[in-house]
């Protein structure tokens, strides 16, 4: 059928470069802003009107929100302080503890993105074009697609001492393979393409061939995947931290904020609330980002996942 | 289909010893002694001897793994520390209330996510559609313990209308049981459905984009049958195909849910475990739950030849 | 004679921001019961949404018919109501489509598709509705229909979906019959019976045909009358034959010079000429393994002998699955021989590793069929061309230089080495994958089914092209095609391969004057319009 006219001319509305389209797309717009402003938030922390977050406080326990009371500081003085988002059990800022809380998230999220993609990466290229070792890897990668990740990652917790390292050590592992399935799934389709082939038959050495014309190929899927992974990477460490075999509790984060306030949160909600808007609001930020590079960068997945 | 049938179950053989090997090096390549990593920081040194002693961390490594695995052959999944007891009667004791979250969740999930799958293809572009797809954003976005403290303080503590927290096993009476359950599913079917309506909306938009779809109206056929009879029929393999791979979103979903909602399922058992180092437990759980979930994938994969006739082994 | 369908001044606009306002613009046309109105043009000239236009299933959102009439015996179909054109579609009017593989069902039985026509558009009991439909399967003439009726559409050749489609599309008798190059994914014997099939059977039913086709051999083969598109305009329209020997405008001139003959051309030909390339006995077998069942062997060519000589061109023909490409695939070693040799002036490089092949690579090359996906469309194309001459140690100035002075000889603007594949089209694309081939100095081009995917007119062009090259350098050129058109006007001598083997190998002319070979007779037979030379020098038209 010929809609050639019809395809060109959705081409010539068509922005002429990919950062033009970003640009374009509202859901690159949102995500991307949110993060940014939770990115400033987490650099920021100590500025942000912030108290020390471990400052424990026998006396304000379990405040409601909007409690105003006077801080004795190192130095002996008294400064008025508002706690916006009330005092934990033990008479800690919530509002600090959700702000330097950010920190956590948004390291965790960000390092599992980029060790799983550069590992998966590197499996990927090498298995998709060496036969004899795809067989081996496949299979590796097929044993640990079969253990569920946040079970994988809560049992690798039991083996170390918990810990900022290990919490991304646990959260990596189990991504591994979904990016080796992906690296190796583009190249063994780029490898049929024509251009591939010319390239085999001018006698291109296949280091080359892999870094000129397939690596190329797997950039812009795997920003797309490395979102995702992020935003995962997020939510298991925030689960990690909740079910109390992630990081330690003395260190905030978002899920130690809720673990310890779960004891209480019948009478005193807040302690759940506002780590858990936040925590939320990140990870859609995330995967919104992520849906909206998706549309821009890797028009192919988009149309299969829609 | 025999000759399939039996195929495709011993390919599974290797994929379950690959999980069995991680799961037997995972302790055993940790840096350090393991017995003492399993004590914990206050381990003394004759309960990290204990430890050894019942791991059989003193025999050489190969006559570990072989005789490991001869106890998974056997049945065996050893001991728990914590509990004192045979692991196998553990996880019996706890199976009912997960598989009852799991199959309750799975109903909900598939009642909601198909149709809303559909109804966003059939409106591509609309505002359902995109109120489809904002929920499915947002559905994988909130953590299901987040979710779960939210539902459970607007429903339960404020409108009273279930129970805050606990399980009831069926014994104690169908109504009882499902009123336990029904928030406990319904939070944890969220992301499944965000998953599974996803899913259907982009497969169905895809086949309603094939030759055969534009065949089909060139007969005079209706929207309506186009969209049942030619466009979901085709749009099943990777809608069951998805459902499969979710249900390890599920299972890890479980864990967290049975947490929230203090449900005494395996999800539990697991957090506790890893509480108490108590590892056998944890092997045989992660043996356990990749069974399942290797099984279920395998169900799926059978189900294939029926959804397709295309597909034959 | 009233008219079973006539289109007037009917404009279907584009989306804003195409190349151009209207997809068609102001189409006139008419159908009579009983007759086949063929429409040609090259891809873009809107041929099939005028098509589309008729059954109401243009793209919705994106094409819309903006003006005109289309009369359905006498009936408005663009003021028709949705409903009233569903009950329209396969009573009225029926539309079958170019990629048989794909329009049918997948997980739909053969009868039960049918079967849904009827069950839509007729109050009849199940077993009468089972009677038509094996009745219609008959007529179609597909073998054994009670047994087809349970097939599900993969069991089924290419071939046979399409008489199912022809099946439906005519089982409640519309008058009018949309064929939108029903025949161009087929093979040439199966098209050649599908082509009889259709206008067997729009006689017997007395429907009139709106027939879409690219090739002028189908139109010399079926067509009552001609409409002939360019630009979603109708620029000649009349008698077939009126139209085939006597085409009164520019654009239909060009077209139909552009048809090349069947008879070979004379070609000079030196005896004495070296062979540069040849094979023994090559064969490549794909076996699968499984776990307890012995294995399936599949036997892509067999014991395949040819032989390619300086400055001659060798042409491979044969149906898709013949076993042409896996042969060339060999040569170029992008896959392994299972067995046999290849030699490459006298060295065996057929069962060489890859390190031990590299001299010789720079000497085969070969071009693909897909324009589009034979350019890496994130390089400049400057870079695609002087990738191979920078493998064997030519510095990039050097290389670029070559570069230049090839793409002159291709053609093209040298200035626009620096430019992406997607600003150039289909044909220049080509241009540019031949100027990297030759980049490498080569001894043996091989052109994989090269000009296959472009338009007759760019064809042509591409085709004198490869002609041009291969005498300034001698090269020896491997030919692989399908079109016994192409071969005849490019090869030296022909291999007619058939189910992986060559069953005849000899001189053009010989094998096309006087084919030995029964298959090479039964493809001779079916290229369409075989017996209507469309060469426009014996007209009186300069």
């Amino acid at each position: 059928m010929e809609v050639d006219s019809a395809a060109s001319a959705a081409a010539a509305s068509r922005p002429r470069t990919v950062l033009q389209m970003l640009v374009r797309n509202s859901s690159v717009w949102f995500g991307g802003v949110v993060l940014a402003v939770m990115l400033l938030t987490a650099l920021l922390a100590p500025f942000m009107g912030t108290i020390d977050p471990s400052n424990i406080d026998p006396i304000y326990r379990n405040k409601v929100p909007g409690t105003e009371r006077m801080l004795r500081l190192e130095d002996g003085s008294e400064v008025p302080i508002k706690h916006w988002m009330g005092t934990d059990m033990l008479g800690r800022d919530v509002y600090s503890r959700v702000i330097y809380g950010s920190q956590i998230s948004l390291v965790v999220g960000l390092a599992v993105a980029v060790l799983s993609i550069v590992v998966g990466l590197v499996i990927g290229l090498v298995s998709g074009y060496i036969r004899w070792l795809d067989g081996i890897v496949m299979r590796i990668m097929d044993g640990l697609m079969a253990i569920p990740a946040i079970l994988l990652a809560i049992a690798l917790m039991s083996l170390f001492n918990a810990g900022l390292g290990t919490v991304i050590f646990a959260i990596f592992i189990p991504e591994i393979p979904r990016v080796v399935r992906l690296v190796r799934s583009i190249v063994l389709s780029i490898r049929e393409e024509p251009y591939v082939e010319s390239a085999v038959s001018v006698g291109t050495p296949l280091p080359l061939i892999l870094i000129r014309h397939v690596l190329p190929n797997t950039i812009a899927p795997l920003i797309v995947q490395g979102t995702y992974i992020c935003a995962f990477a997020i939510l298991v460490e925030a689960i990690l931290s909740f079910l109390g075999v992630g990081i330690p509790p003395e260190i905030p984060t978002w899920g130690n904020i809720m673990a310890e306030g779960r004891i209480l949160f019948q009478i005193f909600p807040h302690n759940l609330l506002f780590p858990g808007i936040f925590l939320a609001i990140t990870i859609l930020a995330v995967n919104i980002l992520g849906d909206g590079l998706r549309d821009t960068l890797d028009p192919r997945m988009a149309k299969r996942l829609g | 289909m025999l000759y399939f049938l039996i195929r495709r179950i011993l390919a599974t053989i290797p994929v379950l010893g690959m999980v069995a090997l991680f799961v037997f090096f995972m302790l055993r390549l940790t840096p350090g002694d393991p017995a003492a990593i399993l004590a914990g920081e206050n381990g003394e040194p004759h309960q990290i001897e204990g430890i050894r002693e019942a791991l059989g961390l003193n025999k050489p490594i190969l006559t570990q793994l072989t005789i490991w695995l001869g106890n998974i052959l056997q049945g065996d999944l050893g001991e728990s520390f914590f509990f004192n007891k045979k692991v196998t009667e553990l996880i019996a004791m706890r199976v009912e209330a997960t598989l009852s979250l799991a199959i309750v969740t799975l109903i909900i999930t598939l009642a909601v996510a198909i149709p809303l799958g559909v109804l966003a293809a059939y409106k591509h572009g609309s505002w359902i559609d995109r109120l489809v797809m904002g929920f499915s954003v947002l559905g994988f976005s909130v953590p299901v313990f987040v979710l779960g403290y939210f539902l459970i303080f607007i429903l339960s503590v404020q409108l009273k209308w279930f129970p805050v927290q606990g399980y009831k096993e069926l014994a104690d009476g169908f109504w009882t049981f499902l009123h336990h359950l029904i928030l406990p599913s319904l939070t944890l079917s969220v992301i499944y459905i965000a998953l599974i309506a996803r899913m259907t909306r982009a497969s169905v938009i895809e086949v309603l984009n094939e030759d055969y779809i534009r065949t089909a109206y060139a007969k005079g056929l209706s929207n309506k049958v186009v969209l049942m009879r030619h466009a979901l029929r085709n749009a099943a393999v990777p809608i069951v195909t998805i459902t499969g791979i979710g249900i390890a979103l599920l299972i890890g979903g479980v864990v967290v849910t049975e947490s929230v909602f203090n449900i005494p399922g395996l999800g539990r058992l697991t957090v506790d475990a890893v509480l108490g180092r108590d590892y056998p437990t944890i092997q045989a759980l992660i043996l356990v739950f990749s069974l399942v979930y290797v099984f279920i994938n395998l169900l799926i994969d059978l189900s294939y030849t029926l959804l397709d006739p295309r597909i034959r082994y | 004679m009233q008219p079973v369908l006539k289109i007037d001044n009917l404009s279907v606009q584009l989306p804003k921001g195409a190349d151009r306002q209207h997809a068609v613009e102001n189409v006139r046309l008419e159908v009579l019961p009983r007759e086949i109105l063929c429409i040609v043009g090259e891809s873009g000239s809107g041929k099939s949404v005028t098509g589309l236009s008729v059954m109401g299933l243009l793209p919705k959102g994106q094409l819309k018919p903006v003006s005109g009439k289309i009369l359905l015996q006498d009936e408005n179909l663009l003021e028709a109501s949705e409903e009233r054109l569903r009950d329209l579609r396969c009573t009225g009017m029926s539309m079958i489509f170019q990629e048989p593989m794909t329009a049918l069902n997948p997980v739909m039985r053969c009868g039960d598709q049918i079967d849904e026509v009827l069950s839509t558009h007729t109050k009849l009991e199940q077993k009468e509705r089972t009677q038509r439909i094996i009745r219609i399967m008959e007529e179609v003439r597909l073998p054994e229909p009670e047994r087809l009726i349970n097939a599900y559409p993969h069991q089924l050749s290419g071939g046979q979906r399409q008489r199912i489609m022809i099946a439906m599309a005519l089982v409640l008798e519309p008058v009018l019959l949309i064929a939108d190059e029903p025949t161009t994914a087929l093979d040439v014997t199966t098209q050649s019976s599908i082509l009889q099939l259709i206008r067997d059977i729009q006689h017997d039913h007395q429907t009139g045909v709106l027939f879409i086709t690219h090739d002028f051999g189908v139109v010399a083969e079926i067509a009552d009358r001609v409409a002939v598109m360019q630009w979603g305009k109708v620029v000649e329209f009349g008698e077939a034959r009126q139209i085939l020997s006597d085409p009164q405008h520019d654009y239909t001139r060009m077209l139909i010079g552009a048809v090349p003959s069947m008879k070979p051309g004379h070609r000079e030909r030196e005896e004495s000429s070296q062979v540069v390339l040849n094979t023994e006995k090559l064969s490549k077998t794909y076996s699968e393994r499984s776990l307890f069942r012995t294995t399936r062997t599949v036997y892509a060519a067999q014991q395949v002998d040819i032989e390619l000589r300086r400055g001659e061109t060798l042409g491979i023909v044969g149906e898709s699955g013949s076993g042409k490409t896996t042969v060339a695939r060999c040569i170029v070693r992008l896959i392994d021989p299972t067995s046999g040799e290849v030699f490459l002036d006298g060295n065996e490089i057929g069962q060489l590793r890859t390190g031990q092949l590299r001299p010789y690579r720079k000497r085969i090359q070969i071009i693909f069929q897909d324009p589009y996906r034979s350019l890496n469309p994130r390089r400049i194309v400057g870079d695609s061309i002087i990738e191979g001459a920078t493998n064997y140690g030519i510095s990039r100035e050097d290389a670029l230089k070559r570069a230049h002075s090839l793409m002159e000889l291709v053609q093209l603007d040298p200035n626009s080495l620096d430019r992406f594949p997607h600003q150039f089209s289909g044909g220049q694309r080509q241009r540019i994958c031949i100027a990297r081939a030759l980049t490498m100095e080569p001894e043996v081009l091989i052109a994989d089914e090269a000009v296959s995917a472009l338009d007759v007119s760019v064809q042509a062009q591409v085709l004198k092209l490869l002609d041009d090259v291969r005498r300034r350098f001698n090269l020896a050129l491997l030919f692989i095609t399908h079109d016994l058109r192409v071969a005849a006007q490019i090869c030296d001598t022909v291999a007619v391969m058939s189910q992986s083997k060559v069953v005849e190998y000899g001189l053009t002319h010989d094998v096309f004057s006087n084919p030995r070979h029964e298959y090479t007779r039964s493809l001779l037979d079916a290229a369409p319009g075989k017996d209507w030379e469309f060469d426009l020098s014996l007209n009186t038209h300069g």
